[in-house]
C-alpha cells in the first residue's frame, strides 16, 4: 500500500513536470497503436463515421480483433486489417486504447 | 537547378545577413534539450511528422515549412471534379499546428546543404537543424513526354496536384457538350495514389450520367493491370454500362506523343484520338526539392533506410511520403501519414539515444465509384532488414458483395477523410 501511494505521488510530480514539457516514451504499443489514428482518429477518437475506440475495455478490444480476424463479426476492411496482427501486438493496441481518454 | 555546393550555400547566407560563421555552428548541435527538427512540405507527411514530434517530445524546436496558407487535399479532390464536394470541403489549414507549438512558415526552400546541416529559405532566413524531415511529394517528369510540357498543363490538366488544376479539369468537363470524348491517361508505375486515376474515371462517369449521358470515357492507359481493377471493372459495369472504355497498354493505349493544339493524342500502336476533355497524367519523380537536394536516385525517387526514412545519400536528412521508396507501400496520403510518425519515432529515439521498437506501418485506400458505392485495399506492414518494408497482412474489398457493404465502405472513405485530416492537420 505505501509502495502504492509512493508511486501516486511520483506520478503526480512527473504530472506537474508535464505540464512543461511532454515526453512520451515511445513503446512498442505506441508504435502499433499509432497506425490506427488515420482511420478511427487520433488517440482513438473519431471525427467522423468510423467508430471512435479510445477508452474501450481492453477486454472488449481484443475479443473484436480476434473475431474480426475469424471472421465472425461483421466487417469491411477490418477484417482484413486484423490479419496482419499477431495475440500478442492484439494486446498491446487493446491496452494502448482502453488507456486513452 | 543543381545542387548547391557549400561555399556557395555559404556566400548565399553571408549575401542574407543573417548567418556568417556557419561552420562554428555546427558544435551548437543540440543533443535531446531543445533539438531542431526542420521539416519541408506541409502534406500528410511533413504535417503528421511535425504533429507526432510534438506529441513525442514537447521541448523540440519544430519548424515546418510549407509554401501554402492552405493544403488542398489529393483524396477527395475527384469528388471536386465530379461536383459532389467544394474545394472548400478539401482545404487544410495550420493553425491548429500552429495552436500545437509548431513553427509554421510558408515560404520555400531555396537550398539544402546537408554538410553544414542548414537549410536557406526564399524569405531570407537561414534554419540550422539537428533533423531534416523533406516530405515534398511529386513532380513530373516532362522530358519524357512527347509534344507537351508544364504549360501546356493549363490546357490539358493533369489535376495530379490538387488545387487550380483540380477546378480547371472542373470547369472543362463542365463546359463539355453532351455526346462528347472524355480521355483519361493514367501514367506508369510507380506513382501518386495507384487506383486514383480509375476512381476519378469512375466519378466522371458519375458526373457524365447524370448531366451529359451521351458522352464517353477512353482510358489510354501506360499500364497493363492496375489496382483494384477487378473491383472497378464490375463496378463500372454495373453503374455506367457502356460508358467506359479502358485500352491497355499493350493493347494500344500506351501514348506517344501529344498534339495540344487539336487535343489529339498519338499511341505507339499508331492510332489518333482526339478528345473533348483529356486528363493526361505524366509520369513522375520525386518532388523538385529532393532532386535539389541530391536525394533522388537516377531513377527520380529517394532511396531511404525504409525503418528510419533517413536517405541513403545523407545523414540526418529523412524523407517519407511519395518522395521516398518504402517497400511494398504505395504513394499515397495514408502511407504518408504512417511514414511521418514512424519517422518521428526515429527521430526522437535516436534524440534519446535509445532504440526504436519494431514499427508498423498501415494504409488503406479507399475509392469511391459513385456517391453510395465505396471499395477499398488494405495492408498492414512490418520492416526486416532483408526485405524492407513487407505485407504481413490486409486484402481488398470483395467482389460481388452486396449494395449495404459497398455503402458501408462509400461511408468509411468519408470517415477516414475526416479522421485522418484531424490526424494530419488538426
Amino acid at each position: 500500500m505505501s509502495r502504492f501511494l509512493l508511486l501516486t505521488v511520483f506520478m503526480s510530480c512527473s504530472i506537474a513536470y508535464a505540464s512543461e514539457v511532454l515526453a512520451m516514451e515511445i513503446t512498442r504499443a505506441v508504435m502499433l497503436s499509432n497506425s490506427c489514428a488515420a482511420c478511427h482518429g487520433t488517440d482513438g477518437k473519431s471525427p467522423g463515421a468510423i467508430p471512435s475506440i479510445n477508452g474501450k475495455s481492453t477486454q472488449f478490444l481484443v475479443q473484436a480483433l480476434h473475431d474480426f480476424q475469424d471472421g465472425k463479426r461483421p466487417a469491411t476492411v477490418m477484417g482484413r486489417h486484423a490479419t496482419g496482427y499477431s495475440d500478442e501486438e492484439i494486446q498491446l493496441i487493446a491496452d494502448f486504447f482502453s488507456s486513452r481518454p | 537547378m543543381s545542387q548547391f555546393s557549400r561555399r556557395k550555400f555559404i556566400k548565399l547566407l553571408a549575401g542574407s545577413g543573417a548567418l556568417v560563421s556557419a561552420p562554428g555552428l555546427l558544435t551548437s548541435c543540440s543533443k535531446g534539450a531543445r533539438a531542431k527538427i526542420v521539416i519541408v512540405g506541409g502534406g500528410f507527411g511533413g504535417a503528421t511528422c511535425a504533429r507526432y514530434l510534438q506529441k513525442f517530445d514537447s521541448s523540440l524546436k519544430i519548424t515546418l515549412i510549407e509554401p501554402s496558407r492552405q493544403f488542398i487535399t489529393c483524396p477527395f479532390s475527384n469528388m471536386v471534379i465530379s461536383g459532389m464536394q467544394t474545394m472548400d470541403s478539401i482545404s487544410q489549414g495550420y493553425t491548429a499546428l500552429t495552436n500545437h507549438g509548431i513553427n509554421v512558415l510558408h515560404t520555400r526552400v531555396r537550398a539544402v546543404d546537408a554538410a553544414v546541416r542548414m537549410v536557406a529559405l526564399d524569405n531570407g532566413d537561414v534554419l540550422q537543424y539537428d533533423r531534416l524531415v523533406l516530405s515534398p511529394g511529386i513532380d513530373f517528369k516532362w522530358c519524357d513526354v512527347e509534344g507537351m510540357d508544364e504549360s501546356d498543363a493549363e490546357i490539358i490538366p493533369h489535376a495530379w496536384k490538387a488545387g487550380a488544376q483540380t477546378t480547371l479539369l472542373r470547369n472543362q468537363l463542365r463546359a463539355m457538350d453532351d455526346g462528347g470524348v472524355v480521355i483519361v491517361a493514367p501514367p506508369v508505375n510507380p506513382f501518386r495514389c495507384p487506383p486514383g486515376p480509375y476512381e476519378r474515371i469512375s466519378l466522371i462517369a458519375h458526373y457524365l450520367k447524370q448531366h451529359k449521358a451521351k458522352s464517353k470515357i477512353l482510358v489510354l492507359d501506360a499500364k497493363d493491370t492496375f489496382s483494384k481493377q477487378a473491383l472497378f471493372m464490375q463496378g463500372w459495369e454495373e453503374l455506367y454500362p457502356g460508358m467506359i472504355e479502358w485500352v491497355s497498354a499493350s493493347k494500344g493505349g500506351r501514348i506517344d506523343e501529344i498534339d495540344v493544339a487539336t487535343r489529339t493524342l498519338y499511341t505507339e500502336s499508331g492510332d489518333r484520338h482526339k478528345g473533348d476533355v483529356i486528363n493526361f497524367i505524366p509520369p513522375q519523380k520525386a518532388g523538385v526539392l529532393a532532386q535539389n537536394a541530391g536525394l533522388a536516385n537516377d531513377d527520380g525517387w529517394c532511396y531511404v533506410n525504409q525503418r528510419t526514412f533517413e536517405s541513403k545519400e545523407h545523414k540526418y536528412i529523412h524523407v517519407i511520403g511519395d518522395a521516398s521508396i518504402a517497400g511494398k507501400m504505395p504513394k499515397a496520403g495514408f502511407a504518408a501519414n504512417s511514414q511521418g510518425k514512424v519517422c518521428a519515432a526515429a527521430i526522437v529515439s535516436s534524440l534519446r539515444e535509445v532504440a526504436m521498437p519494431e514499427p508498423s506501418y498501415v494504409n488503406t485506400c479507399y475509392s469511391l465509384l459513385s456517391p453510395g458505392y465505396g471499395i477499398s485495399v488494405a495492408a498492414v506492414y512490418r520492416y526486416s532488414k532483408d526485405r524492407g518494408i513487407y505485407k504481413t497482412g490486409g486484402g481488398v474489398s470483395p467482389l460481388d458483395a452486396d449494395a449495404a457493404y459497398r455503402l458501408q465502405e462509400a461511408r468509411f472513405a468519408k470517415g477516414w477523410y475526416d479522421s485522418i485530416t484531424m490526424d494530419t492537420f488538426g
